[in-house]
């Protein structure tokens, strides 16, 4: 599949004896992104970005889109050392790596086991982590509300979000399926954490951008403050006119502050007033 | 053939609140525990009514919701297991894949078994997606974690030589030896229930009853599916008592009165579908594929509505469980057209029944929702007692014999001709 640009290809590559599709495009250092529950293709846009000075290599994860699932993949941490796998399979080295929402979580995990291979860290509205209390609701249950409901909790502008999925293929819809069943599966219990990472975050030494929309209703940026303070060193930015997606709503914006940390200085855009 | 009676112990005074959802989110401050009171202990009264009329008792449990009041199928089951003296005690059931220690659940099972000197079935359903939320249980994967929590239950409770250990992908125990063990050997016997072919297959396999729970005339065709499967692995030809069917019945000395009484009953339907969409389909309670499908309908959630595919004979789809107030416009006769429920006199309740059993290929176990709704306690107990007194006793009698053998001619036909294909 490439993109209307045709900046992006994906193929199906077997990574440590796993088949799954990556997509890949651009030229320059490793980028390596790690999607949420909406996969890549909602990330092109962002990734778009920033081709002219990265290597960009975005794989479906195990169990999302039409990545197969090893069944003894069963927690999010299972999923982490794949990618520790796939970083040497694919010889990657000093690379960004970058992850939203549940991809930031396991941008996370990756990250605490081992970043020698990683130079830049950029967590995208992450989960992963409780910091509230027993009785705070840190993050929103996605699986207990209307899909109205969850479109407003998740978008600056919802009202531009309402996806028409008679329209698409049938590979797509069943791609959607797979990716929602395994972000339940992953992330359903403890509910869309993981209660040791927070202890491990001190481990993250190395330049790390934690960004965070300013509309986000899933979790809110004050749970992105308390993320970064417990990353020696790292950076919170707050990105206005988008929610929990800023790769969807703030493409250019969150591809500025991607360049700013790890690729060539160029001016950081303000935010666009229309999403 | 064993008829139980059974009753959802519905908080009906929760119906009159506007609510898009009776289950999960409805607040408890909704729930007067005085009025709660009053309908446990009537609905209870009725079970042990049944035990002196000769009718079985039938149970059930759900959870965080105004339809049911019964939270665990043994707690009712243990209480009747001391007041009554002869009926046999279904719990339809014990949602074992949203319970956390199966091995516990063996447990209470083998202690009412033994109270009640062996009177116990034992009922396991899949659990209800709405069941996903209130009890936290992850809801991919749980038919295999089922057929694994199954299988750990029903070992538990057979195992007679110590401790055994059972690390599998679901569950840990290191030493599993329940005390007391059951009553009945090597344990009560399994109620199915099932409305898919997977689950009539896999219930065929394993040899458990197999409880379809307002299906209608799709009955005969799960019931196939459970005999192929039978043969398939070689066992015999299942007997009546390998199926269960679950409707609601509505009897009186009056067709009117009969009907009448069914309607009341079917307020069951008019609220149990009152389910926030959230609720109704959370991921991975169905497969990819089936989820896919619905995408191609802009469905991403559940959608009420779905919940009972009630038709006719004749091929007429009724409007019935779709959200408050629904199903209002459908009439007693449409739910007796579509074998949903049997209502009118006792001598057409029998023959509906009849009917309804021939062609399904013979019924063992009839599962009568005969209290339901708002239906009265009186009018409950004069249900129960009519039906006991002029059907009862005629579908005990009943010989099912012709309707098996149409049913084993047209199974092994059907397998004849696939092997020839």
């Amino acid at each position: 599949m490439a993109d209307s640009s045709g900046t992006f290809e994906k193929t199906a590559e077997v990574v440590d004896g796993v088949t799954i599709d990556v997509v890949r495009g651009g030229a320059g250092k490793t980028l390596l992104y790690l999607h949420s529950v909406d996969g890549v293709d909602a990330a092109l846009p962002f990734l778009g970005e920033l081709t002219d000075l990265f290597e960009v290599v975005a794989p479906w994860h195990p169990g999302f889109g039409a990545s197969e699932w090893p069944r003894e993949f069963r927690t999010i941490g299972d999923l982490a050392f794949f990618y520790l796998e796939l970083i040497r399979a694919l010889e990657i080295e000093d690379a960004v790596l970058v992850g939203a929402s549940f991809g930031g979580w396991l941008a996370a995990e990756i990250a605490i086991r081992s970043h020698d291979a990683i130079s830049h860290l950029v967590l995208v509205d992450p989960l992963g982590i409780k910091v509230g209390g027993r009785e705070d609701r840190d993050i929103a249950d996605v699986f207990a509300i209307s899909q109205d409901e969850l479109t407003r909790l998740a978008y600056h502008e919802p009202s531009q979000r309402t996806r028409d999925y008679s329209a698409m293929s049938d590979d797509q819809r069943l791609a959607i399926a797979r990716s929602r069943e395994a972000y339940a599966y992953f992330g359903w219990r403890p509910y869309m954490h993981d209660p040791s990472l927070r202890r491990w975050l001190r481990r993250l030494r190395l330049p790390t951008l934690v960004a965070w929309g300013a509309s986000d209703g899933i979790v809110s940026p004050d749970y992105g403050r308390a993320y970064a303070a417990e990353i020696p060193g790292a950076r919170f930015e707050l990105i206005e006119a988008a929610g929990h997606y800023p790769h969807v709503e703030q493409p250019e914006r969150l591809a500025a502050l991607v360049r700013d940390l790890a690729g060539a200085p160029a001016p950081i855009p303000t935010a666009a007033t229309e999403a | 053939m064993r008829v139980y009676h059974f009753s959802e112990q519905a908080y009906h005074a929760a119906w009159e609140i506007e609510t898009d959802s009776l289950r999960v989110t409805l607040p408890n401050r909704h729930c007067d525990p005085q009025v709660a009171s009053r309908i446990i202990n009537e609905r209870l009264d009725e079970w042990v009514l049944c035990d002196e009329l000769g009718l079985d008792i039938m149970v059930n449990e759900h959870h965080s919701t105004a339809t049911c009041l019964s939270p665990s199928a043994g707690i009712p089951l243990a209480m009747l297991a001391r007041q009554t003296k002869r009926a046999r005690l279904l719990g339809l059931g014990f949602a074992v894949a949203l319970r956390r220690d199966p091995v516990w659940l063996a447990e209470e099972l083998a202690y009412i078994d033994v109270v009640s000197g062996g009177r116990l079935d034992i009922g396991l359903p899949k659990g209800a997606p709405y069941e996903i939320s209130p009890t936290n249980a992850n809801p991919v994967r749980i038919g295999e974690r089922g057929a694994d929590a199954h299988d750990l239950l029903l070992k538990a409770l057979s195992h007679q030589d110590g401790p055994f250990s059972w690390e599998s992908e679901w569950y840990d125990y290191r030493q599993v030896n329940i005390w007391p063990r059951p009553w009945q050997q090597p344990h009560p016997p399994i109620f199915v229930t099932g409305g898919s072919p997977g689950t009539a297959r896999s219930t065929g396999e394993r040899g458990h009853v197999l409880v379809t729970i307002l299906g209608g005339w799709n009955a005969q065709k799960l019931y196939d599916v459970y005999r192929t499967r039978a043969l398939e692995v070689g066992r015999p030809f299942p007997g009546i008592d390998r199926f269960g069917y679950c409707a609601l019945m509505g009897v009186g000395e009056t067709e009117e009165e009969g009907h009448r009484r069914l309607y009341d009953i079917a307020g069951y339907f008019r609220t149990t579908s009152t389910v926030g969409e959230a609720f109704m389909n959370p991921p991975g309670y169905m497969p990819p594929v089936a989820n896919a499908e619905w995408l191609k309908r802009n469905q991403t959630r559940g959608r009420a509505g779905q919940h009972f595919p009630a038709t006719t004979r004749d091929g007429r789809k009724l409007a019935i469980g779709s959200g408050a107030g629904s199903g209002l416009g459908v009439t007693a006769q449409d739910m007796v057209d579509a074998a949903i429920g049997f209502a009118g006199t006792p001598d057409q309740v029998y023959e509906q029944i009849v009917a309804f059993i021939a062609n399904s290929g013979g019924v063992g176990n009839l599962m009568i929702m005969g209290q339901g709704g708002e239906l009265s306690h009186a009018e409950t107990e004069a249900n129960l007692s009519l039906f006991a007194r002029e059907v009862l006793p005629r579908l005990q009698e009943l010989d099912q014999s012709e309707w098996v053998a149409q049913a084993q001619e047209r199974v092994e036909g059907a397998m004849r001709a696939t092997a020839t294909a």
